[in-house]
């Protein structure tokens, strides 16, 4: 079954417990920082994107604004050449 | 044309020549003399005369710290180049001889130590967060602590104001957003006053920890992207790359999630310190007025005692 990038940007998040707050209780532009991402969760959840999206973010992305939510994230997946449609 | 590594070499020479410094053959190990370890002591006083008011806890560690208790600081996630690890022989009466063999041939006897239950403290306060949670919620006020010790960090470097064992004098405060937030307030104010009335040029400027690879680099730009540290710069071998001599840091709820330190009310603790770098401070005090302290201006001996 396909999904989009934004669908498994989600389930990463609701499967680590890096966040406080329910993912599914969160819209897409939600600040994730508010939902209890810590500075080291940030650091994990950049790792964890590179490898499911087999990429490695630039050292221009490797700033807070770019996991500050999940269109955030996949606006910068996008950026890096990530087919964010369904894949 | 002078690099800034020949300023480094001069002035570290300098020190070495004058004996304030004692050489021990290991780029940023340092033996003191009795006239550096008084400037340090005034320095302490000095930071005393403003912080001993508020009445802090005052707890002092060992230079070393738990194994457990640096794998539980997550500095191993951030910092793990400048680790030091306390590694010991555990070997038996022939590892021992086979042992002296390798060191008498020239090779690598060190690989049969194993590690110990003791690690080098990384920084000053890494002591203080397990012990303040191992008491339980805190009261209403929080909690404010004093500590002082030796620190280490691996990064061999000429330049004398980067030591690999150095002091750190410290407060921490434990508590809630505000209480953290408004200790750091406090004494970014109050540091800036030791330091002028010490007669030092410098500058508050937002800054990161050198923490490592590219998730550092997220790391450091979080860092400073949200204004969590400030360092208080002066100049000592250069105008240009001014050193840090004060810092003032705000740690969210890092520590306290961390280590399970309560709030009264039992929410997540927030902690923020404030460090002075002693023999930094020392270093620049010897440059701008002169290696010989009794000609040093009345006013700055009067605010360190000397």
């Amino acid at each position: 079954m396909s999904s989009s990038a934004r669908d498994r940007v989600r389930t990463l998040l609701k499967t680590t417990g890096w966040l406080q707050t329910d993912i599914d209780t969160l819209g897409n532009d939600a600040d994730l920082y508010v939902a209890g991402l810590t500075s080291h969760a940030t650091v994990t959840l950049m790792l964890a994107l590179e490898e499911t999206f087999d990429v490695e973010f630039p050292d221009s992305l490797l700033r807070r604004r770019t996991f500050s939510s999940v269109d955030a994230i996949v606006e910068a997946l996008a950026e890096i050449g990530v087919n964010t449609e369904a894949v | 044309m002078t690099t800034l590594q020949d300023e480094h070499r001069a002035y570290r020479d300098e020190l070495l020549q004058a004996g304030l410094l004692i050489s021990m053959g290991v780029d940023g190990l340092y033996g003191r003399s009795g006239t550096f370890e008084g400037i340090v002591e005034g320095i302490n006083h000095a930071f005393s005369k403003v912080g001993d008011p508020d009445r802090p806890d005052v707890m002092r560690f060992p230079p070393g710290i738990g194994k457990w208790q640096l794998e539980q600081s997550g500095y191993l996630k951030s910092s793990p180049q400048l680790v030091g690890t306390i590694h010991s022989f555990t070997g038996n009466d022939r590892d021992h001889r086979a042992m002296l063999e390798t060191l008498e041939q020239g090779g690598d006897w060190t690989a049969g130590q194993k590690m110990t239950q003791v690690a080098l403290a990384p920084a000053a306060c890494y002591g203080v967060y397990p012990a303040v949670a191992a008491r339980g919620p805190m009261g209403g006020n929080g909690g404010l602590v004093d500590c002082y010790t030796y620190c280490f960090r691996h990064e061999p470097s000429i330049d004398p104001a980067r030591m690999q064992m150095f002091r750190q004098r410290e407060h921490v405060r434990l508590g809630t957003e505000e209480q953290a937030t408004t200790f750091r307030k406090l004494w970014m104010e109050r540091g800036q006053a030791v330091i002028k009335s010490l007669g030092l040029p410098f500058e508050v400027d937002v800054a990161n920890d050198p923490f490592f690879g590219r998730t550092g680099k997220l790391l450091a730009t979080s860092q400073r992207e949200e204004a969590l540290k400030f360092e208080l710069l002066v100049p000592i071998t250069s105008t240009e790359q001014p050193t840090a001599c004060v810092s003032f840091n705000y740690h969210r709820d890092l520590f306290g999630r961390g280590w399970g330190i309560k709030t009264s009310t039992g929410d997540v603790a927030h902690t923020a310190c404030v460090g002075f770098g002693v023999e930094r401070i020392t270093l620049a005090l010897l440059k701008h007025h002169g290696l010989s302290v009794p000609h040093w201006p009345q006013q700055v001996r009067d605010v360190l005692g000397l």
